[in-house]
This record gives structure tokens, sequence and C-alpha cells, in this order.
């Protein structure tokens, strides 16, 4: 496909993820948006074929891959056409874990990340609150130490995989107010005192389980705290350079899915006596949104090259997050209309295209808070 | 048992394909591997493998392929899935027939002295399905094609291959070594019982995936280059394209109003019942 980035090997494992996704995911998907969950063998069968550890050290039975290996993953789990269940995997292997490998020690990654990569326990990352979701700074979910023990009490929102996680990369207020109080530690949801409040119902992403929940004199081992303690917002948003990569790659990939099956779908159907694809309207359309596809692809690919070399890429992937989000919303939006009726009818895939879709402005930092980002990095914020 | 496969990269068969007179238009063709041959080596990593086991290998694959350097990619894929190395012989698909590509396999074979070659029936694109019988008759070894099951037999000296014919399911016994074509319920969960991996076992249906571990292992196993001239085989074409044509479009049909009169046409009309 692209020799610039993609090698031989990262082709055959884009066959290997494009056939695991045809063959063991696609079929399935009503269902699993009707059931609102799905089954918690995909992670088991994600794990056993390395697609939630790609660029982990093998040491820890990841795939020692480099970062392309997770964006032929971020581009090939979207062909599924369900968003939900990409989310759901998502925050597994590249929103949850990658803290944990930046940050963790041999124990924390043996006990937390190693099963994760496997696929045997399930991830959440937990930062957003009821009271809060873009101001990080503001959390209030505390952990007061005492003696080797975290007595963690508050409550988390919007917490994917939240119903059913094994463990939680949490973000809990250790010190001062303010984002120099923050830290991140490793949950298992075991402990007494947590609870799932609620399970969140959503506009879409109804294969992915959003929870509500709530921590009561909850106690841990201190060990369990990851890296330092009360620089948890720095780790948080370092974390969410990778979150919000990865969600610009799927969103590309998205854009495209859905643009392709649109143009299938005109060329087919017709009104007043020829194919829509045949009216100039909605062929300039087209025109104007598969460039601009191209163009968020290349932006989302730079980003990706940097933060391959481990360069800053900052100001690049919020441009991709803020540009590939907001496409993807507008790419969906005007395919769902080029299907008319059957567009928002659920008889095609595009209308739950538009209604996962609607999430990707609003989750891992909304757009407004990446215009913010890239008014202060370029200097005029 | 040492098992050799062949392997035969194609343009994928969902894309529309250009000819250029009589000869395939390469420029933006996506190649990959012919799905009867990934068949064929899903067979063979089946056949050498004790699945009850974790997959502990119990036996050799080979896989050997004829055409340019690109063909690499298609190999390391089945490097990937299991297959322990490869070999790629130096071609252009114009200058290949069924008789070249069925004599470089012979001389392959008389190298690695296999116990068994697997094939695919035949090759998505040319359809030939010629080659493994012309190699069984060049090596005098038997043959069975179009396998849907294979069973090894007599303590791993024979094995019990279950063909697709019009008529039902055939089966013969074919002495190793053999030729074996295969295909593609080759791959259905318990096609393949090589006496090792209990037999109750059901394997995923299809062929397998690749995972990343074996993509990271396969970048450490070998494939060999070899070509025509090195085997000692002549390279003179004698199967010649006369012209390349589309298949016909298809015609419209006809809608029925009831089962009465379907019947009726198929009967009349079709002259089919």
């Amino acid at each position: 496909m692209l020799k610039t980035f993609f090698a031989e090997e990262h082709e055959i494992f884009r066959k290997s993820v494009r056939e695991f996704v045809a063959k063991e995911i696609a079929p399935y998907t009503n269902e699993w948006e009707q059931a609102e969950l799905f089954p918690r063998e995909i992670f088991k069968r994600c794990g056993e074929l390395g697609f939630l550890g790609a660029r982990y050290p093998e040491e820890l039975g990841g795939g020692g891959g480099d970062y392309w290996y997770s964006v032929v993953w971020g581009e090939e789990l979207p062909r599924s056409g369900c968003a939900g269940v990409n989310m759901g995997l998502m925050v597994q292997s590249d929103m949850a874990t990658p803290v944990i490998n930046d940050l963790g020690t041999r124990e924390q990654k043996e006990e937390f990340l190693v099963p994760a990569i496997r696929g045997d326990k399930i991830a959440a990352l937990g930062v957003s609150e009821p009271g809060c979701g873009s101001d990080v700074a503001s959390i209030r979910t505390t952990a007061r130490k005492v003696g080797n023990e975290y007595v963690i009490n508050g409550a988390k929102c919007w917490i994917t995989n939240g119903t059913r996680a094994d463990f939680i990369t949490l973000a809990v207020r250790t010190g001062a107010e303010g984002y120099g109080g923050i830290s991140l530690v490793l949950f298992p949801t075991d402990v007494k005192g947590f609870k799932v409040a609620r399970k969140i119902k959503k506009l879409g992403n109804h294969s992915s389980d959003t929870a509500e929940l709530s921590f009561e004199d909850c106690r841990i081992p201190a060990r369990y705290l990851l890296g330092e303690e009360n620089q948890g917002f720095y780790y948080i948003m370092m974390n969410f350079q990778g979150e919000r990569l990865i969600a610009a790659v799927g969103a590309v990939s998205g854009a495209q899915r859905a643009l392709d099956e649109t143009i299938r779908y005109t060329q087919e159907r017709t009104a007043f006596g020829r194919p829509i694809l045949k009216f100039q309207v909605w062929r300039h359309q087209f025109a104007e949104l598969a460039t601009e596809i191209e163009a968020a692809r290349w932006l989302t690919y730079r980003a990706c090259d940097l933060y391959n070399q481990k360069q800053d890429a900052a100001k690049e992937i919020t441009m991709a997050k803020l540009f590939a989000g907001e496409l993807l919303n507008r790419v969906t939006d005007r395919c769902l209309q080029a299907h008319g009726g059957f567009g928002y009818s659920d008889e095609f895939h595009i209308s739950r295209a538009w209604r996962d879709a609607r999430l990707i402005t609003i989750g891992g930092g909304t757009s407004e808070i990446m215009k913010e980002i890239l008014s202060k990095r370029l200097g005029w914020g | 048992m040492k098992i050799l496969v062949t392997a035969k990269r194609v343009p994928d068969p969902e894309q529309k394909v250009k000819f250029k007179g009589n000869t395939l238009d390469q420029s933006g063709v996506n190649w990959q591997l012919n799905q009867f041959d990934e068949y064929a080596v899903e067979s063979a990593l089946r056949l050498t493998e004790n699945a009850s086991s974790g997959n502990a290998r119990n036996g050799e694959v080979i896989v050997v392929s004829l055409g340019p350097k690109d063909v690499q990619q298609q190999l390391r894929s089945t490097l990937a899935m299991g297959a322990d190395r490869a070999i790629l012989v130096d071609a252009s698909d114009e200058n290949l027939d069924s008789e070249i590509v069925a004599r470089t396999v012979q001389k392959l074979v008389e190298q690695e002295r296999p116990d068994l070659v697997l094939l695919g029936k035949l090759a998505a694109d040319s359809e030939a399905n010629d080659v493994g019988q012309r190699l069984a008759g060049y090596l005098g070894w038997p043959q069975a094609t179009f396998a849907c099951s294979i069973e090894v037999t007599d303590g791993g000296k024979a094995l019990l291959v279950g063909r697709e014919v019009d008529a039902g399911v055939e089966t013969k016994k074919v002495t190793l070594p053999a030729v074996v074509t295969v295909d593609l319920r080759i791959v259905a969960p318990q096609a393949v019982k090589n006496g090792v991996t209990a037999a109750t076992h059901a394997y995923a249906d299809g062929p397998r995936y690749a995972s990343l571990k074996g993509i990271m292992a396969a970048k450490k196993k070998t494939i060999a280059d070899s070509s025509l001239a090195a085997l000692g085989v002549a390279a003179t074409v004698r199967a010649k394209v006369a012209s390349v044509d589309a298949p016909p479009a298809r015609k419209a049909g006809v809608k029925v109003a009831s089962v009465e009169e379907l019947v009726q046409k198929l009967h009349n009309e079709a002259k089919v019942i």
C-alpha cells in the first residue's frame, strides 16, 4: 500500500486484522449492538492474535513492533462498521495501557499489563467525573495515603469497558487542588467499596459498555501508584497523545469506509431515471469529501511518523484529532443524506456510522479543547 | 512429516483487472496468495503440528513459489502463519506455463525429498488445474486431487484422502510419498487428522490468521532464492494465450408470479427438471 510507512510485515499484519474483523466481528455487530455489549471472548481472541499489544515489548507478551502496527490496527478495526466494539478494544490496546508500559514497575506490568495484552484482563481508563470532563485539573476523586495503602473515594463517569473492567488506570487526587495534585493508580475492580453505579445509555457506540463508577473507602496497596505521586496530570496529558492519535487514525479510516459504501450505493440507486452518483451535486460533494479524507490521512500519518520517532508531535496530533474528528462527522452526515430515507433507517450501515461518529469530537478531548491547546501551542492562546 | 507446499500470487479476485492485449496490466494490481494455496499451507500446518499440545511442531513445512522478487511478501505471510521456510524461484508470470511450473516443482522435490507435496487445486487467475497432476506423473507418485479431507493412516505411511466428486465424496488411500491437491473444504474444522492431534480437536474454520508473534518470528525465517537455470529447467513456454475476452454480461432474468409458473418455466423453457 504505502511503502513509505508500511513494510511487508505491516501488510501481513493488516491481512490478519482485516480477515479477523471480517470473519469474527462484522457478522455479529447487529446482535452486539442490540445486546449493548460484545462478548468478553473477543478480548481473548485479539490477545491470542497479538492485536492488543502490537508495540509492547516481547518480554511482556507484546509484539515488539513499531507504532505503524498500531496504525494498521486502528485502520482495519473500523471496517467492522461498528465503532462500539472498536472503542472497547482500542481502550484496551491504546488508551488504558500505554501509560503502564511507559511508567509501570516490573511488578505492575506483570500484574496488569501482561494479562491485558493477553486479553485475560479487561482494562478501562478512569479520568472524567460526573462534575468534570475537559477540565482534568479539577477532578475530585481522592486517594488518601494511610500507611501502605491509598483510600479512594469519589466517582468516575463515561468509562468505556466500565461495567466489566478488571482494572482501571485511574486518575485520583493525592495532593492540593489543581493540576499539581493528581496521581495515576492501578485500581483492581474487585476491591471492596467499588461499585458500577449505572450503565449509561448513549446515542451511539451501543455495543460498548459505558459506566458511571463509584468508589467508597476503597483500599488499594500503595505499590499500585503509577510513576510519581502528584505527577498524574502530566502523565494523563502524555497518554492523551496516543489516545487522540489512534482516534484520528480510526476517524480517517471510518470516513473512507462511509464514503466508499455511499459511492457504491449511489451507483446502484436511481432517481429520475439515473443513478444518484450521476447527479453532479453528489459527484462534486463526494470529490470534496474524498479530498478532505486524503488531507486528513496525510496529516494523521505525519503525526504518526513523528510519534513513532518519539519526537514532539503534540501539535500535529491535536490538529489530526480535530480535523479528522470533525471530518468524520461531516462525511457521515453527507453520506447519510445521500442515502435518503434508507439512510435514516437501520437497514443501512450509514445510520450507525453517523450516530457512532458523534462521539469523536467529544471523547479524548473535545474539538474545543483541541483548539484551545492549538492556540496555546501556536503562541496566541 | 516433511511437506512441500506450492504457493502462487494472484490478483485480488475482488478487484477489476485490466488487460494490455493478451497480458494482464500489472499496474495497480493488488496481489494476494491464491486462496487454494493458502488452504494447502493450512492443511500442511495441521498435518505437522500437535494442536492438542500448544501447536508443537511435528514435521517441516516448506513453501515454494515461482515469481518475481515481490512474491516474498506472500511467502513471508505463509511463514507468519507457521511454515518453516520458503523457496522463491525467480520467474515472471508471462514466461511460465503449467509445464514449466510442474518441472520446477519436480526438481525441488528431488532436492528436498518431502513425504508429501500439497498444492491448491488450481490458481484463481489461470484456473489451469493441472500442475499437481503433471507433477505426480513426472515423479511417478500417487496422487489425490480436490481433497476435502486428509487422514494420516498406516502409522504415517499412507493418507486417506476424501475427494469431492460429482456423486459425493470418494475416499482414496495413497501411500507416501504422494501429491495431493486441496479443495476449499479442507479447511473445515475437522477435515485434517494427523494422528497426533486428538481426533476430537476442532480447528477454527478457515485458514489461520498470522498472529503478530508469528509475523515477528517470520522475519527470522529464510526465503531461499533459486532460478530455473539453477534448477536445470528449460524455460520454453509452450502454452500460448490466443486471446483474452471478458465473460459476456449476464442477461436480465425474468420475474415469475408463482411457484407453479417457476416449475413450468424450469420444465418447458430451461428444461432442467
